[in-house]
């Protein structure tokens, strides 16, 4: 039973890494825009189909991941010029209701231009398994797990160390005064969702090896990387990564000892729990009202 | 008027009027035959409707250029209901009560058919459907025929072979389709008769993209060899987690992935899965005389030249339906549907791409466990198995 325990361990950690990094596109968005952006497993979907494309182009892996990261990045712009800042000064639910428009439309544009079949991305560095303590992991989920552990480092040095991102952190406390200290707020709003299109473009490709993808994927990604965002604490980053990483420890495990049957129950339950006992997630969200 | 004038007149009427009734009995005699179908062209069982929907157009196409069936041509009314029941419905209705099909040739996946079983029986239009449960025959209902194997026969023909390799205790993983469930209930249920015991059976939801928590508890139980009932894109994902995982245990397959799509999404770990399936997967290394290799050689060669992509089964279930239906109407030299569907119900020995047909009253399905060939897969390709 010691190796099953692990082994349910190393799938969810895996699946934790992907919900993480889209939790922290959430909270990055819930910060500057102040609303959830509910096509955010979308820009997942598109950076794991893009760089099914580049590699279907011909392209070695090494430059269409990148550039699939790019593209979604360009989505992710596209998404906040022409969708939110004409929506911008609308109350949150009207922004949020954009956003389930903008997921929506984001699904039928890439039914179209990739086709409604399944696709698999060839694995950075091969498929032979690792095993450790009778558990077995492929190399591409140290892949998944070693790309979140990076982005979370650099986002922290991004938001802490450069002049840019204090502004965004600026923006996210208090939106007139940055405004009125000299930043363009629209900057960063921008900059918010290409960041979070990044996150989700890297979740999608270093995932798309093991899980596949689809146009649809982003549905369900979508969805647990909130209930991760929720239970952490929806606009705290600690509190994305801990809740990303919770969430698929416990599905992983649920689905091992309990019932596979209803592993993605586990993580409906969980937004369930959160909104009835931790409103404000397990870290605490960042808000508060000057008066 | 004159006697000329009134000659004229009489003429003129009566030409009019005989080039009214030759245009009326031409006009009937154009009236298409049309063909309904509903297909999962999209969506997580389009692995079964896109081979399925090219099919009926390839034939439509061939038949209408060869003159017709009885003279007319044939109109295909086809609707994507994208794997979804309530779609199925829908446009069932649809092709009953706008579109007057005269036979309905569809439902992809069984939950789709099984919501257009209650419609067809009540308006009697003869239906063939083209997937698996053996829920669809079983009870016979008295419109609704079917051409692919029955999950059952699946069941059977690898249990039989499993033995055959000295296994007594198997384990089961499926998902949460309809088809998955459907198959594993039989399985569940033959599976004494054929003297396996069920030792595991573990289920995954349709979407899941990581079965290692299931595929771990199977490890550590009694079962020699394992069944994985189910098709679309969860059998891969159990594929790769399987060689992920190292299973000693072989690998079986169902029909339900009977496709190079599998293969190519699995990689190097579908290599040794064996699954049951029809001739058609393996049309260029059947032997020269069996009684299936003239009519799955002409049908892969035609889909490959026009489609530029692989064959599959399920295109071929599609394939035979069609056939089923067109030579019931030849039978029958009518598109009546109830003539045709009395047609249908007698086919006797049709050659078609899942077997050779021989239905009755009681059995809408007509194949028997020869219709299924055992397959391994080797070096990325299907071998037969002897």
């Amino acid at each position: 039973m010691g190796g099953a325990w692990l082994q349910f361990v190393a799938s969810g950690l895996t699946a934790g890494a992907i919900y993480a990094l889209i939790a922290l596109g959430f909270s990055i968005i819930y910060n500057t825009c102040h609303a959830i952006n509910f096509a955010q497993g979308e820009f997942v979907m598109v950076g794991g189909m893009s760089a099914v494309s580049f590699v279907a182009m011909g392209l070695p892996l090494v430059v269409a991941v990148p550039l699939a990261v790019a593209a979604a990045m360009i989505v992710g712009l596209l998404v906040e010029r022409l969708a939110i800042e004409p929506a911008h000064g609308n109350d949150v639910v009207t922004l949020i209701i954009v956003t389930i428009g903008v997921s929506l439309f984001l699904r039928g544009l890439a039914q179209v231009v990739w086709g409604k079949g399944i696709h698999a991305l060839p694995a950075f560095s091969g498929t032979d398994a690792i095993t450790f303590f009778g558990a077995t992991v492929v190399p591409q989920s140290l892949w998944v797990v070693g790309g979140t552990v990076v982005a979370v480092i650099a986002l922290g040095l991004f938001f802490n160390r450069t002049l840019f991102g204090k502004a965004m952190q600026a923006t996210a406390q208090n939106t007139l005064a940055a405004r009125l200290m000299g930043i363009d707020t629209r900057v960063i709003m921008r900059v918010s969702f290409a960041l979070a299109a990044l996150l989700g473009a890297l979740g999608g490709v270093l995932t798309a090896p093991i899980t596949l993808t689809s146009a649809e994927i982003g549905v369900m990604l979508g969805l647990k990387g909130f209930a991760a965002a929720m239970l952490g604490g929806l606009g705290s980053f600690a509190g994305a990564v801990a809740g990303g990483l919770l969430l698929g420890l416990i599905e992983a495990l649920g689905a091992g000892f309990l019932s596979s049957a209803y592993k993605d129950v586990i993580a409906f339950v969980m937004i369930l729990v959160v909104l009835f006992f931790l409103p404000t997630g397990l870290v605490g969200a960042r808000s508060g009202d000057r008066v | 008027m004159s006697f000329a004038q009134s000659v004229k007149r009489v003429v003129g009427t009566g030409s009019v009027a005989f080039s009214l009734a030759l245009g009326a009995a031409g006009v009937q005699a154009q009236e298409p035959i049309r063909i309904g179908a509903f297909l999962a062209v999209t969506g997580p069982a389009s692995f079964l409707g896109d081979p399925e929907q090219k099919t009926l157009e390839m034939l439509v196409d061939q038949m209408n250029a060869a003159g017709g069936v009885l003279g007319r041509k044939l109109q295909l009314v086809s609707y994507d209901s994208a794997g979804d029941a309530e779609k199925a419905r829908t446009f069932t209705k649809r092709l009953i009560e706008q579109d007057k099909v005269d036979v309905i040739i569809g439902g992809s996946s069984t939950g789709e058919t099984m919501a257009a079983v209650p419609l067809v029986e009540q308006a009697g239009v003869p239906f063939i459907s083209l997937a698996g449960a053996v829920v669809i025959i079983e009870p016979v209902k008295k419109w609704v025929f079917k051409t692919p194997h029955t999950d059952r026969m699946a069941c059977e023909k690898v249990f039989v072979d499993m033995k055959a390799r000295g296994f007594t205790k198997a384990a089961l993983i499926s998902g949460s389709g309809g088809f998955d469930k459907s198959m594993r209930a039989e399985c569940l249920k033959v599976a004494p008769a054929n003297g396996i015991e069920i030792v595991a059976d573990e289920t995954y939801g349709a979407a899941d993209t990581d079965m290692t928590a299931q595929l771990t508890k199977i490890k550590g139980s009694a079962a020699q060899a394992v069944l994985n009932p189910g098709f679309g894109q969860g059998p891969a994902i159990v594929t790769r987690n399987y060689r992920q995982l190292a299973l000693p245990q072989p690998l079986y397959q169902s029909h339900g992935v009977a496709s190079k799509e599998y293969i190519k999404l699995s990689g190097d770990a579908a290599e040794g899965v064996r699954l049951p399936a029809a001739a058609l997967l393996v049309a260029d290394i059947l032997p020269a005389n069996d009684p299936q290799k003239a009519v799955v050689t002409k049908y892969t060669q035609d889909y490959t030249a026009r489609f530029k992509t692989d064959v599959s089964t399920f295109g071929g279930h599609a394939y035979d339906g069609f056939m089923i239906a067109v030579n019931a109407m030849k039978a029958v030299n009518s598109s009546d549907r109830a003539k045709v569907r009395d047609a249908i119900e007698a086919t006797k020995g049709y050659v078609g791409t899942g077997g050779v047909v021989n239905m009755s009253p009681t059995d809408h399905m007509g194949l028997d466990l020869s219709a299924f060939r055992m397959l391994e897969v080797r070096n990325g390709t299907w071998t037969l198995v002897k």
